[in-house]
This record gives structure tokens, C-alpha cells and sequence, in this order.
């Protein structure tokens, strides 16, 4: 970098009133935003400003004058200028005003055409889309609903959650967004979904789980229990010989596949035994031995 | 890409009451929706002009609507002219 006092053309010994003189005449002239058709003024400008920046602060300048610091990396950084986005602005945006030639443009008809169709995609550019969330309860996730999503301003929008959806599935509500600034159409609510946990349902993938407590009779002699699903109560039969964690499937009773088709319930089994203690069965028992084979601590 | 008030006046070094005022002196146009205004990159990129201007160059609250409104002006007729060197090849009154 060049002299921070040449950049700014003040001598070494100006006062901080001549500093910030010379610098806003230079910045007026050289800010990029107003000076959108000159591509080097981005880069003179950083410059100036880097200068000013350096000599303005009077402990770097110290540092500088005594040699102690050069004038390197003092420009300043800048993401990007307005200029950038004033002229690539998408049609609609709320800064345009064509006020200042709109009399030329009648005398000139393809100007004044681009500026009619201009104008025209502006008045008919949609509405921003709008965020929500909405928790709905997993059996209504499973099986569909109708929901009402109360919104921030009183107003409301009815939301039609489809059959299996998923937890952070975002659905889009065509028009239901903000209103357009102009003619267009309104943008879309996005609505994200959060599931709520149920009591004894879990989801996994497509296949809903269940922990379904049997006693210490029907898992041994098996039997026909009734099993709560989401779609309602089924009977299941119980194999002879079941154990805790035995699993048994009841196809299509999941949960709706992005496909098609319905992912299975799993039904994990665990045997209770009484919640008080049973003289007759503890009578039993104390009769009773496991078989030499029966260790179920074996592999232990 | 939408930016949240809270994100705007971070990223703007602005202040709730600066920013009601330039919102009020139309230096500033958010967008209008639930439950608060949101904001664009370009939103924030003229904040950082409009410091610039105050700040740097010195311009007091009468000339900055005054710079706003002409440069308001002066980059449509820039987008405009872009746009009539950029259509020559096409048919005027056909959407693109």
C-alpha cells in the first residue's frame, strides 16, 4: 500500500480537521454505491478509507509516523457494496423508482416498453414466503388431520397434514405467504412439522414400535391378546413360548410410505409378571426348576 | 434469502430506535410479514451506504433522503438501460 498520506494528499503534518476534509472529498467522490459504472472506485475507495482509518485513530498514527507499523493491511474490508445488489435487484424490489425518466421513456417506444414490462413484473411479483412451525399429535401424524395454525397476527390457516408424515417435513401452502407488494400473487406459508411423542408409539423409518406387556401365562402358553395401533385395536395371537423381547409384525399396520404402501407395526413383547405377589404361582415355582439346559445366564 | 430484525440490526450495527426512524423516513423498506418485519441482503448492504454516508461522508438526515432518492432513480435507469441493451435481440411485450 502507498503512502497513507499521499492516498489521502495531505501533508505529514495535517490536523485530524484536515484529515477528515481531505477523506470526505476523496469518499464522495469514490464511495462505490455512487459511482455504480466506475469499477475502479471500489478499489481507490477501500484504499481512502484504509488511509483514514489508519491515520484517524491518533495512537496507529503515532505508530506509523515512528516507524513502528507500515501501512499494510489497512484496507478496509467490505463484504459487498450496495451497488451489487441495486443492479442485479430482482424486479419488485422496493427501492426502484423509474420517477426520473419516466417522460423520456414516452417518446422512445422500446424503452417505454421495457419499462412497462419492468413495472408490470414488479406490480405482479409474489409475496414473500412465510415460516411456521406446527406440532401435531402422532396420531395425527400417522393418520392425517386438519389442523388450524393459529398465526402471530390472530388470523388462522388450515393446514392438511397428509397421512405418514414426517417429523421436520415441511409443507407448502400455495399462497398462504405474504401478500404481494403489487398485483401478484401471495407467497406461501411453509409450515415445518414437529411430531409429538406418544406414549407407548415410537417411529422408526416407516415402522411404528410397540412395548406390549403380556403376562408370564400368555407367553407361555400363548393366546389371543388385543394390540392398540394407530389405525385402532387388532388381535394378535401369541405364540406358544414367547419371551421378553420376542417381536412379532403386523404388516400394514405402519406407517405410510413415501412410495406407497404402509410400513409394518412391531410389536416387542414383555413378559410382566403379577403386580402382587401370587401365593400360587410363587407355590409353584418354589416346586419347580429350570432344566440343566435352561441357564438363561449361560453365554454370560 | 430472509434475514430476522434481530439478525439485521447484529449484522447493521443498528439499534431498534435508528432503525424505526429510517424505516419511517422510507430510507429503509422491509418486508412486511408475521410476526415482524424481515429483511434482505440488500437491505442490509444499503444500511452499511446510508452509514457510510452519515458517518463517513458527513451528509446530514435532510441530504441522505436526497442521495437515496436520486440513486433510487439513478440505478433503475441503469437496470433499465441494462435491460434495453440486453433485449435487443428479443421481441418487446414477450415476457422473460
Amino acid at each position: 500500500m502507498k503512502d497513507p498520506y499521499e492516498i489521502l494528499g495531505v501533508a505529514r503534518g495535517a490536523s485530524a480537521d484536515e484529515l477528515q476534509k481531505a477523506y470526505r472529498k476523496l469518499a464522495k467522490k469514490l464511495h462505490p454505491d455512487l459511482n455504480p459504472g466506475d469499477k475502479t472506485a471500489e478499489e481507490r475507495f477501500k484504499q481512502v478509507a484504509g488511509a483514514y482509518d489508519l491515520l484517524s485513530d491518533p495512537e496507529k498514527r503515532r505508530r506509523f509516523d515512528s516507524g513502528e507499523i507500515d501501512a499494510s493491511g489497512a484496507e478496509r474490508p467490505r463484504e459487498r457494496y450496495y451497488r451489487d445488489y441495486a443492479s442485479a435487484a430482482t424486479n419488485g424490489s422496493p427501492y426502484e423508482n423509474p420517477s426520473g425518466f419516466a417522460d423520456f421513456a414516452q417518446n422512445d417506444d422500446f424503452l417505454a416498453e421495457l419499462l412497462r414490462r419492468q413495472a408490470r413484473q414488479a406490480r405482479q411479483a409474489p409475496g414473500a414466503d412465510v415460516h411456521y412451525r406446527l406440532a401435531v399429535d402422532f396420531l395425527d401424524a400417522i393418520n392425517g388431520a386438519n389442523r388450524r395454525l393459529t398465526l402471530p397476527d390472530g388470523g388462522s390457516i388450515d393446514v392438511n397434514i397428509p397421512p405418514g408424515v414426517r417429523e421436520g417435513q415441511i409443507l407448502r401452502l400455495r399462497g398462504k405467504g405474504a401478500p404481494s407488494r403489487g398485483e401478484g400473487p401471495p407467497g406461501d406459508a411453509l409450515v415445518e412439522i414437529e411430531i409429538k411423542p406418544h406414549r407407548y408409539f415410537t417411529l422408526q423409518g416407516d415402522d411404528i414400535l410397540l412395548d406390549l406387556p403380556v403376562t408370564i401365562q400368555e407367553a407361555a402358553l400363548g393366546g389371543s391378546v388385543r394390540v392398540p395401533t394407530p389405525s385402532g385395536s387388532v388381535i394378535m395371537t401369541i405364540p406358544k413360548g414367547s419371551n421378553s423381547g420376542t417381536t412379532l409384525r403386523l404388516k400394514g399396520k405402519g406407517a405410510a410410505r413415501r412410495g406407497g404402501g404402509n410400513g409394518d407395526q412391531l410389536v416387542k413383547l414383555k413378559v410382566m409378571l403379577p403386580s402382587e405377589p401370587n401365593a400360587e404361582l410363587n407355590e409353584f415355582l418354589s416346586k419347580w426348576a429350570p432344566g440343566p439346559n435352561d441357564n438363561p445366564r449361560r453365554d454370560m | 434469502m430472509i434475514i430476522s430484525k434481530m439478525e439485521f440490526l447484529y449484522r447493521s450495527h443498528l439499534d431498534q430506535e435508528t432503525l424505526q426512524v429510517w424505516i419511517e423516513e422510507e430510507w429503509l423498506v422491509p418486508q412486511v410479514s408475521e410476526p415482524d418485519f424481515t429483511f434482505t441482503e440488500a437491505d442490509v448492504a444499503r444500511a452499511q451506504l446510508i452509514r457510510d454516508l452519515k458517518k463517513d461522508l458527513g451528509v446530514n438526515d435532510e441530504g441522505i433522503g436526497v442521495i437515496l432518492n436520486l440513486l433510487d432513480q439513478m440505478y433503475s435507469l441503469r437496470k433499465a438501460l441494462a435491460g434495453k441493451s440486453g433485449a435487443m435481440g428479443s421481441f418487446p411485450g414477450e415476457d422473460s
